[in-house]
C-alpha cells in the first residue's frame, strides 16, 4: 500500500519549503513516522519519488538518524537519558526499575502499551534528572515512584494533562532555574534517589 | 554578584513566548531600528561588541560574517540549536523562555547578510521546542516581520524550521550542512569553510541559538556598549548550564569574568548537603576536567583554555565525592561511540576500542598494562580524526587518567569499584 493522500500532500508541501526538493528528506520521514507509528522500507521508495532521489539514499538517512523507528513500537515510547549529569542524579534506579517492570532496553509492555529504550544521548535535561522523553515530551526530575506511576497513568504525563511535570514551560513559573518536584512526598523521594545505586 | 540577565532579564514575564508579550518588553524595535541601517555598519557594530560565538569554538561573530565573499549569491544562514552536548540544556531554555529573540536575532543577521533563506537546525529530541519556533514564526509572518518586504523594507526573509532526528554530529556546523541538505550528518573538509562554500555549494553563515538572541541587545544598544560588559577577552553575558550534585541546578546568566566560585555558591547555592566537590567539568561532556583548586578561575575563554580545559559551550557539572571518575569516562567515551558518525577511521574504530576498555576496567576486569594501551588508543586518535568529535573522546578521559591516575589504577582487578566501596584499611 503507498501513502495515504494526506501523507503524500504533507510531504509535498514540506517539499516546497526548500530551494531544494531533496532537504525534506528527514521531515518526511518524520511525517511518516508520526502518521504510522514507524516507517517501512516500502516508506523509502514513496518518498524517494516524491524528492527525486533514489529509495536506498532515503534509506541511508533514515538508518543514520537515531530517533527513527524502522519496526513497529508500543503506543507510547520512553526515552531515558543515561549520560553523566542524570547519572549523578540517579538514572541507573530508573533504568533498573524499567527493567524489572518491562524487561531490557528496547523491551514493550506485555500489553503493548510502551517501548522503551536508555540512551547515552543526553536530552537536554541536566538541570532537571533524571530525565526522559516520553512520546518526545520531557518528563523530568523522575523517581523510581514517579516512573512506575508514569506507567500506570500515562496519559497524565502528556502535555496538557495532569499536574505531572513535563518539558513544555505551561504557566511560566518566575525565572525557572530549577524544576519543582510537584508534591513533597517526591521531594523526600528524589533527595533520597539523587546518587547512583552503589551496586554493580 | 548575582547574575547579570541580558537574554534571560523577562523571563518569568506573563506571554514572553508569544509576539505581544515579547514586543511589551520592546521586542522587535531593534530589528525595526537595524532595517535603517547598511549591512556594513551592523557588521561593524557586531566586531565592536566583541561578541564571541556560543556554540563552542568562540570565533568573533563579527569576523565570522566578514568573510563572506562579496557578491556571490544567494547566501544562507542557519542556526545552530542541535544542542546535543552532554550537561547542555541553555539553547532549550531560551527557545522555550524567549523564542522570539532568538526570531529577532535571526532576522537581524539575515538583514546583515543579505540572506533571503534563514534555516533554524533544531534537534529532533527537542519536538515541543521545534513547534514553539513554528508557532512563532507564524506569529511574526502575520506581523510583517517575516516573508516579504520585512515592515515595509526592501528586505524579504523566509525562516524555515528544521527537526533533526538524533545525531550529535549533527551540531557540527558542516555535519550540519550535510544533514539539511537530505544527506546522512557527515562532517564535510574545510577548508573550503561554510562562509565559502556551505549550504548547496553557496556562502553561510551557522550560529548558535545563544549567539543570535544576543543581537537584539546589540543593535538595540550598540556594540561598545556590550563590549563594557563581561571582562577584556570574553565580552557580554552568557549562560551557564549547572547540573549534577548541586542544591540549586540550572540556567544561569553570568557577566564574564565572574569566578567560577560564585557561579556555584551562589547561584547554585553550593553542592548538596554531605558533598564535596571533587571534581568538574566546565564546558560540557567535550571539555576536561578540572579540580576544586580551578574554582578561582575566572569564566573568561581564554583563562579556562589556559587552565587546560574550555569553557566549551557552556556546561557546568559538579561532582562530589561519591563520584567515580572511571564511571563518568566510561559514560562519556560511550557517548562518542554512539555518535560516531563512522566518517574516519581513527573515530569509528579508536572510540569502539575505547569503550571496549572502559567497560572492561569499570568491571574490574581490566589489567595495569591495560591502562597504557587506552593512552595509546586516545593519542592515536587526539588531533588525527576528521573532525573535532573524534578528537574531543579523548579529552574527559585523559584529563581524569591524568588528575584520579590512582584512581584508575585501583579499578584494574578490582572485586568493587573502589570510589563507591572503599576498602577500609584495619
Ligand atoms: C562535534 C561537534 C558538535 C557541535 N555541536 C554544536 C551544537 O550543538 N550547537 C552549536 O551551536 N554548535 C555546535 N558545534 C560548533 C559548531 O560547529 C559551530 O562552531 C557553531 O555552531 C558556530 O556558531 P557560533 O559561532 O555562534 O558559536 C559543534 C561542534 C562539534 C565539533
Ligand atoms: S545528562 Fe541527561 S539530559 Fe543531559
Amino acid at each position: 500500500m503507498t501513502f495515504t493522500d494526506s501523507l503524500r500532500s504533507t510531504i509535498t508541501a514540506l517539499r516546497d519549503r526548500y530551494p531544494q526538493p531533496r532537504s525534506a528528506v528527514i521531515p518526511a520521514l518524520w511525517a511518516v513516522q508520526e502518521e504510522e507509528g514507524f516507517i517501512s522500507a516500502e516508506r523509502f521508495a514513496d518518498i524517494a519519488e516524491l524528492l527525486s532521489i533514489t529509495p536506498s539514499e532515503v534509506e541511508s538517512v533514515a538508518t543514520f538518524y537515531s530517533m527513527f523507528a524502522l519496526k513497529p513500537r508500543g503506543k507510547h515510547f520512553l526515552l531515558v537519558c543515561t549520560n553523566v549529569s542524570c547519572a549523578l542524579r540517579g538514572s541507573d534506579d530508573i533504568v533498573e526499575r524499567l527493567e524489572t517492570r518491562i524487561g531490557p532496553s528496547g523491551s514493550t509492555s506485555a500489553d503493548g502499551s510502551v517501548t522503551w529504550e536508555r540512551t547515552i544521548e543526553c536530552l537536554g535535561a541536566c538541570g532537571y534528572g533524571p530525565a526522559m522523553q516520553l512520546d518526545h515530551h520531557f518528563v523530568e526530575n523522575l523517581t523510581p515512584d514517579k516512573v512506575v506511576d508514569l506507567l500506570e497513568h500515562t496519559e497524565n504525563y502528556l502535555p496538557g494533562k495532569g499536574s505531572a511535570h513535563h518539558g513544555k514551560p505551561g504557566a511560566h513559573e518566575a525565572h525557572e532555574h530549577h524544576s519543582e518536584p510537584t508534591s513533597e512526598h517526591e521531594e523526600s523521594d528524589s533527595k533520597k534517589s539523587r546518587r547512583r545505586s552503589s551496586k554493580r | 554578584m548575582a547574575e547579570h540577565r541580558l537574554l534571560t532579564a523577562h523571563v518569568g514575564e506573563e506571554g514572553l513566548d508569544t509576539l505581544t508579550g515579547y514586543e511589551r518588553t520592546g521586542g522587535y524595535q531593534a530589528l525595526r531600528k537595524t532595517l535603517g541601517m547598511t549591512p556594513e555598519a551592523i557588521i561593524e557594530e557586531v566586531k565592536a561588541s566583541g561578541l564571541r560565538g556560543r556554540g563552542g569554538a568562540a570565533f568573533p561573530t563579527g569576523t565570522k560574517w566578514s568573510f563572506l565573499p562579496k557578491d556571490v549569491y544567494p547566501r544562507y544562514l542557519c542556526c545552530n540549536a542541535d544542542e546535543s552536548e552532554p550537561g547542555c540544556f541553555k539553547d532549550r531554555y531560551l527557545i522555550d523562555k524567549n523564542p522570539h529573540q532568538l526570531i529577532e536575532g535571526l532576522l537581524i543577521a539575515a538583514f546583515a547578510l543579505q540572506v533571503h533563506h534563514a534555516f533554524i537546525y533544531i534537534r529532533g529530541e527537542y519536538h515541543d521546542q521545534r513547534l514553539t519556533l513554528e508557532r512563532c514564526v507564524e506569529e511574526a509572518r502575520a506581523k510583517g516581520y517575516v516573508g516579504k518586504k520585512i515592515m515595509g523594507k526592501d528586505f524579504d526573509c523566509e525562516i524555515i524550521v528544521h527537526g533533526g532526528a538524533g545525531a550529535y554530529i549533527c551540531g557540527e556546523e558542516t555535519a550540519l550542512l550535510s544533514s539539511l541538505e537530505g544527506y546522512r550528518g557527515q562532517p564535510r573538509l574545510k577548508p573550503p569553510f561554510p562562509a565559502i562554500k556551505g549550504l548547496y555549494g553557496q556562502p553561510t553563515v551557522v550560529n548558535n541559538v545563544e549567539t543570535l538572541s544576543t543581537l537584539p541587545h546589540i543593535m538595540e544598544r550598540g556594540g561598545a556598549w556590550y563590549k563594557t560588559i563581561g571582562c577584556e577577552s570574553s565580552a557580554g553575558t552568557r549562560l551557564f548550564c549547572c547540573s549534577g550534585h548541586i542544591n540549586r541546578p540550572g540556567v544561569y546568566e553570568m557577566a564574564m569574568g565572574t569566578t567560577i566560585r560564585e557561579l556555584l555558591e551562589e547561584e547554585c547555592q553550593g553542592m548538596l548537603e554531605g558533598s564535596d566537590l571533587k571534581a568538574f567539568q566546565p564546558g560540557g561532556g567535550s571539555m576536561q576536567v578540572l579540580l576544586p583548586e580551578h574554582l578561582d578561575l575566572p569564566l573568561d575563554f581564554d583563562a579556562v583554555a589556559k587552565a587546560g580545559s574550555s569553557l566549551g559551550a557552556g556546561a557546568m557539572v559538579f561532582m562530589d565525592q561519591t563520584t567515580c571518575m572511571v564511571n563518568v569516562s566510561m559514560r562519556l567515551v560511550d557517548f562518542y561511540h554512539h555518535e560516531s558518525c563512522g566518517k574516519c577511521v581513527p573515530c569509528r574504530e579508536g572510540t569502539y576500542f575505547e569503550s571496549k576498555l572502559m567497560h572492561r576496567l569499570e568491571a574490574g576486569d581490566a589489567t595495569l598494562e591495560e591502562l597504557s594501551t587506552l593512552e595509546d588508543i586516545c593519542d592515536n586518535m587526539n588531533g588525527k580524526c576528521f573532525c573535532p568529535l573524534g578528537d574531543t573522546a579523548t579529552w574527559f578521559v585523559m584529563s581524569a587518567y591524568k588528575a584520579f591516575r590512582e584512581e584508575f589504577r585501583s579499578h584494574c582487578g578490582a572485586a568493587a569499584c573502589p570510589v563507591r566501596h572503599p576498602v577500609v584499611m584495619v
